[in-house]
């Protein structure tokens, strides 16, 4: 399935992302993963610490309902995979971010940006992963 | 006030998550598809984002503590252990296999697409599991007093 090369949009949503990290980090003093956020809402370390994330969390999902409100539609989600594979992919990231104490989010931007070489790493390997995990299910295994 | 501006944070993130293609499997697939139907797009949301947290994490680590709460939290271990590879190279295998990370899918849910839910169900499954079998692994560790995980 082809997509559209959208470098503004995603250059533009990208900083969209990096300014909601700066701000999280200047008013709560706080990492914006997305693995962390969701991880102390599902294991509570008391209703202080619960009440922020459930709160980044549920602007989180009101994220696309402002994007409809703005554009008139919400943002394109194209599923190429099946629901056995979101399974499977789903449970597989969930250990996997529990185990390597973050994602694209924790790591990726927060990490990398205060270039802490734990989330280098991570990043570096995660990627690798990913490329080769595709490679291997669209190109050796796949259709 | 605190949750208010949790919030709000949480909604400009939702918002660069949209407006950004990252909650896209197939825009996120197609980014790792070098061989095949390659998408250079997510370079760009990962360049944006990175530029902006890289300046202004500069500009507000300066400060001695936060604005709302009284001190900044920064993940303080050093260590490129198994846990951390291992980890992570599993989280890459699962991203490449449904397309979607965490950070992507937990605002895409408010679009109230089934397959967002399908696969935020199964990765809390997953975190259930990683969470039980870290705590087989050092049952008698005492929890320590304010430790923040890295």
């Amino acid at each position: 399935m082809e997509t559209e090369f959208t470098p503004f949009a995603s250059l533009g949503g990208g900083a969209v992302i990096g300014l909601a990290a700066v701000l999280l980090m200047a008013f709560h003093g706080r990492i914006f993963g997305a693995t962390g956020i969701l991880s102390g809402i599902l294991s509570p370390a008391g209703i202080w610490d619960w009440s922020w994330r459930a709160a980044v969390l549920a602007g989180m999902v009101s994220g696309p309902l402002a994007y409809l409100a703005v554009t008139g539609g919400m943002p394109d989600i194209a599923v190429p995979v099946s629901t056995p594979m979101l399974v499977i992919g789903g449970f597989v990231v969930g250990i996997g971010v529990t185990f390597g104490s973050g994602c694209t989010s924790g790591h990726g931007v927060c990490g990398n940006a205060r270039l802490s070489p734990r989330s280098i790493a991570a990043t570096l390997t995660f990627m690798l992963t990913t490329g080769v995990t595709v490679y291997l299910v669209r190109h050796v295994f796949g259709a | 006030m605190r949750l208010i501006s949790a919030y709000l944070i949480g909604l400009i993130f939702g918002i660069g998550i949209s407006i950004s293609g990252m909650a896209n499997p197939a825009k996120v697939l197609n980014f790792f598809d070098v061989a095949g139907a390659w998408d250079p797009s997510l370079m760009f949301v990962m360049g944006g984002a990175l530029a902006v947290t890289f300046a202004g994490y500069r500009l507000v680590l300066r400060r001695p503590a936060p604005l709302i709460e009284r001190s900044f939290q920064i993940p303080a271990g050093r260590s490129i252990d198994l846990r951390l590879i291992g980890g992570s190279a599993v989280f890459g295998v699962g991203w490449g296999i449904a397309g979607f990370c965490p950070g992507g899918a937990l605002p895409a849910l408010g679009t109230g697409r089934s397959e967002v839910l399908i696969f935020t169900a199964a990765m809390i499954a997953g975190i259930f599991a990683a969470k039980g079998l870290l705590r087989m692994a050092r049952p008698k560790e005492p929890p320590l007093e304010g430790a923040t995980r890295a």
